[in-house]
């Protein structure tokens, strides 16, 4: 007979869990309350979200670092709560984006907040933990609901997009597993912080090198799935054109913050080995991502995928920043999010307002160019507003990408790579010429039809989410200080 | 007033967010009012400037990023300080004299943003700051050659910005290095240039990162072989844009070298004499034969601009104080002369739609006015002593004949060859009988045109005659800039080349 294990309830520490439970429990809510009463306008839903939202940032602020908790998996360092508050923040900004004064049906299923809770506990767990279990079955809880939300937005490529994202995403899940797996057999645990330990005493043993490098090379290859890098990135430009504008912008920040986090914490660990292998692929990766999606955004003739082929890029830079693996390169990883969130939403919150039920201006298109041309005439405060993000997205000073931009090069030149900052520096002049394209569009060029209804689908909520993304893009450099110096202290204070 | 600097800087940007809300019939008034007040704020400046001294006054210096050494820091030398004045003044002149009328509330906005850059770029001392207004000046000027420009105007205006947009990424990367080794060295981060210049650099180190300053500066000058996207940008640009970009936009590239690459890094400058001399003759030389074969007056005007830019590249390389205060000044006399000129090619541009030269002949029976205006810029172009183009000339020639008395006669043959191409341009157009009978009963200069041009004309004969209350201020900081050269200088070569006039150091 088993001997019976006594666990008390203290040292499950269940507060470390607290943000998750609060989400997931805000879903089953959601769906409790459409049980009761099926009519309640979605209003009433993307209320209760942001108010769910707000307690879950609330309980994630109240965190102390360096804490355990249920049996040791659950870690809350600086980096954990750094990046749910990112993961939150960026939601809470996401979610007012439904109430568009157009109805589009996938908001008023009250099904669609309840997974986007449980989307968000998903990423929560995924950056809250370094056990290597948890991680998958954050990945996977996201995923799954993310995959839906694309589908619901029903039209015939939205099913296109949530399946090809769905094989793609079950392809990186088997390659994570089998990574996760020879880590498994070669150090007989699933804990990163145990697994770099064994790993550390069984690096000379012979024969042992390939199956560590395979298991970074299977790892690499799931996350960079996940994370759309080179040559492993062809969904994502049609996964964005599927889902809904804001969801385009949603997926890309949010999910990559989440699974950037996963990756800095596992290639560390192989970087820390000092198995430079990694970081070589890691670097060669990111600069093949920023400049190879750098030139296919040049040749889209519609903005919804330039900008999908842009956040490629961007992301090219930051894994760039990860592949430094300094404590000034996390940072400036985080911060470029932190910046690029807001203006990158706040351009697929623009593109969100100009969308028709119909696609009128091309038959292919949603958004071709053609759709912003002369909007300056049209809707000239939206066109101003507009030009700000793509000068921001361009890194052109002041505005918020910018300090991303020379946070990152910065942190290549402290650690000798040259070569690095000045292929960023060329990057982004080839990245002008593309945003620079809708500029161009939509202030140098006549309208092609007169048409009325660029900004068809306004309504308040959504200006005022475009407000604070404006304000948020124009006023960075006074902000930037506090908010650089929080992040460093976090991860400094995690031992990145 | 101790902040005048800041005032100087963001009243324009003020001034233009709050044009949104004044009507269009309005706008031109208000455009004009507002440049004259940013004329008037840069004119006190002048005269509270303390002329004995030779550092930077009026500093302002505010924390924005400490923990990277980013700081809101302005101050204003004899150098800078009549570029700004220039600035204002050529802004003022221009936006006078404009004559387009398609949306001019938005040009007049777009102006007072393109101010607030223009007069950032020479204030900051701050790399990030002259940085930040560095490329936000490219903005409102690709709208204002986007917008207004001719046929081919879409084309010019992104040839235009990416040209210079990548220059600059170069010398951002420049920029962040040189960050790093200060960090490296001091365990502080500063972006201000004063604490640059404290830095003594390896030569290697700073010929890579003069290389790198170098790229973002040539572009914009430009420099053969980076100049052809100025051509374009002249020949689509509407007057008040190539006005300004000839006038202001263009000594952003000459005065970075002044603020950035002359004192940081010495030893690389001296290295760099030759091969820069070199671009600079063949662009003197080459620019002026094109300019030659133009059958376009803007067109010759441009090629000329870029011919007297290689002027000015030459004296400071000259590395004494006659060539770099000569070319200081060169830098106020190309601005004023050359924005004059492509004003009164706008002149005509109105009234005829054509710029073409064989499409005139003859104008100086019917425009008596405006062939007297047009003849002085000329000469001043030339470089006619008793006009403001010659004494910075002058100096620069003089300057540069103690390093290399050969390339000194190649550089002086500007004069001879800009002669040749100014004097055909005006014997095509305005000698000769009327060819053309569209020609015939052209209208002289309107009142607005001749108020517009009256300034510039008396300036240029008034520095022409009497440059010295502009030469001493910037004689002054030139002294200083070179006497701090020669001591930073690690290389026997470098001291030996750096001359420091002994006889007027001023009070500093």
């Amino acid at each position: 007979m088993l001997e019976s294990i006594h666990v008390s309830f203290e040292s499950l520490n269940l507060i470390t869990l607290a943000p998750m439970l609060i989400a997931i429990f805000g879903g089953l809510i959601i769906l409790i309350i459409d049980l009761i009463n099926g009519k309640l306008d979605k209003t009433l839903y993307v209320m209760l979200t942001i108010l769910i939202l707000f307690i879950d940032f609330g309980a994630v602020i109240g965190l102390h670092t360096g804490e355990r908790g249920f049996f040791n998996v659950m870690l809350i360092d600086g980096i954990s709560i750094i990046s749910q508050l990112m993961i939150i923040g960026g939601s809470m900004i996401f979610i007012p984006l439904a109430l568009t004064s157009k109805r589009f049906h996938e908001y008023s299923y009250p099904e669609f907040f309840a997974l986007f809770l449980f989307m968000v506990a998903g990423f929560q767990f995924m950056v809250a933990t370094d056990n290597l279990i948890l991680i998958f079955v954050g990945i996977e809880t996201a995923s799954l609901a993310l995959y839906t939300l694309i589908a619901l937005h029903n039209r015939a490529n939205s099913y296109e997009a949530a399946v090809k994202y769905f094989t793609m995403g079950a392809l990186a899940a088997g390659f994570f597993a089998m990574g996760s797996a020879v880590v498994y057999g070669l150090t007989g645990s699933i804990e990163l912080y145990q697994i770099s330990d064994i790993m550390a005493t069984r690096m000379n043993e012979p024969g042992l090198t390939l199956a560590i490098l395979g298991s970074s090379a299977l790892l690499l290859v799931a996350f960079a799935f996940k994370l759309s890098l080179f040559p492993f990135h062809t969904w994502a430009p049609d996964v964005y054109e599927g889902a809904s504008s804001p969801l385009a912008g949603y997926m890309s920040v949010i999910p990559k913050v989440a699974v950037f986090v996963v990756s800095m914490r596992i290639f560390d660990m192989y970087m820390n080995l000092e198995i430079e292998w990694v970081r070589n692929i890691l670097l060669l990766l990111a600069v093949l991502t920023m400049t190879l999606a750098n030139v296919m955004a040049l040749v889209q003739e519609d903005v919804k995928r330039m900008l999908a082929y842009s956040s490629i890029s961007h992301a090219g830079f930051i894994l760039a920043a990860l592949a430094l693996d300094t404590t000034e390169g996390n940072t400036s990883m985080f911060l470029y999010y932190a910046l690029f969130m807001f203006t990158n939403l706040g351009a697929f919150a623009m593109l969100w307002i100009s969308r028709h039920k119909k696609k009128r201006f091309s038959d292919r298109y949603d958004h071709p160019y053609e759709k912003f041309a002369g909007l300056i005439q049209i809707m000239p405060i939206g066109a101003v507003i507009m030009a700000l993000f793509m000068l921001s997205l361009a890194g052109v000073p002041p505005f918020s990408v910018f300090w991303g931009k020379i946070y990152v090069m910065q942190a290549a030149l402290d650690s000798g790579y040259i070569w690095l900052a000045i292929v960023m520096g060329i990057n982004s002049a080839i990245a002008a010429y593309y945003y620079l394209k809708l500029i161009v569009y939509m202030f140098l060029k006549d309208p092609v039809k007169d048409v009325d209804t660029a900004y068809y689908n306004l309504s308040k909520p959504l200006m005022a989410v475009i407000g604070l993304a404006t304000v948020a893009t124009v006023t960075a450099i006074f902000y930037i200080q506090p908010l650089f110096h929080y992040l460093y202290q976090m991860i400094s204070s995690s031992g990145y | 007033m101790e902040n005048i600097l800041s005032v100087l800087v963001f009243f324009p940007a003020v001034a233009g967010l709050l044009g949104f809300v004044v009507n269009k019939e309005s706008a031109r008034a208000y455009g004009i009012t507002v440049a004259t007040i940013e004329f008037f704020l840069s004119l006190w400046l002048w005269f509270s400037f303390d002329m004995s001294k030779a550092g930077m006054q009026f500093v302002e210096i505010t924390p924005l990023i400490p923990d990277f050494g980013i700081s809101y820091y302005l101050g204003v030398d004899g150098i800078s300080l009549f570029i700004v004045i220039m600035s204002t003044f050529m802004t003022l002149v221009s936006m006078a004299g404009m004559s387009e009328t398609k949306n001019i509330k938005n040009m007049i906005i777009t102006l007072l943003f393109l101010e607030m850059t223009m007069v950032g770029v020479f204030v900051a001392l701050d790399a990030m700051i002259f940085y930040m207004f560095w490329e936000l000046s490219l903005v409102p000027m690709l709208y204002i050659i986007g917008a207004w420009g001719g046929t081919l105007r879409v084309y010019a205006s992104i040839k235009f910005f990416l040209y210079t947009f990548t220059g600059s990424l170069i010398m951002l990367v420049g920029m962040l290095y040189v960050a790093y080794i200060y960090h490296d060295l001091t365990t502080v981060w500063s972006f201000a240039i004063t604490d640059w210049y404290a830095l003594v650099l390896p030569v290697n180190i700073q010929l890579w990162l003069f290389a790198a300053f170098f790229i973002g500066f040539a572009i914009k000058v430009p420099m053969f072989p980076f100049h052809t996207w100025l051509p374009y940008a002249h020949g689509q640009a509407p007057t008040i844009g190539s006005v300004i970009l000839a006038a202001v936009l263009l000594k952003m590239g000459t005065y970075g070298f002044v603020r950035f690459s002359l004192p940081m890094f010495p030893d690389a400058s001296v290295m760099a004499i030759t091969p820069i001399a070199v671009l600079s003759i063949i662009m003197i030389i080459y620019t002026a034969m094109v300019a030659y074969v133009q059958k376009d007056m803007k067109q010759v005007i441009a090629y000329s601009s870029v011919s007297h830019m290689g002027i000015i590249m030459l004296g400071l390389f000259a590395m004494n104080a006659e060539g770099l205060a000569g070319s200081v000044f060169q830098m106020l006399a190309h601005g004023i002369i050359s924005g004059a000129l492509f004003m009164l090619v706008g002149v005509i541009y109105d009234r005829r739609h054509t710029k073409l030269m064989s499409e005139f002949g003859g104008l100086a029976s019917v425009m008596p006015k405006y062939a007297v205006i047009f003849g002085i810029m000329l000469m001043a172009a030339v470089g006619l002593p008793l006009t403001m183009g010659f004494p910075g000339e002058f100096l620069v020639l003089l300057g540069f004949y103690k390093i290399s008395p050969m390339m000194t006669i190649l550089a002086g043959t500007s004069i001879i060859l800009g002669a040749i191409y100014m004097l055909r341009l005006y014997k095509l157009s305005f000698f000769g009988p009327i060819t053309n009978d569209a020609n015939r009963n052209l209208k002289d200069l309107n009142h607005r045109e001749t108020w517009t041009l009256i300034p510039l004309v008396l300036v240029v004969i008034w520095l022409g005659v009497y440059p010295k209350p502009v030469l001493t201020p910037i004689n002054n900081s030139v002294n200083a800039l070179l006497t701090f050269m020669k001591d930073k200088a690690i290389t026997q070569e470098a001291k030996d080349t750096i001359i420091v006039s002994k006889k007027d150091k001023g009070g500093a």
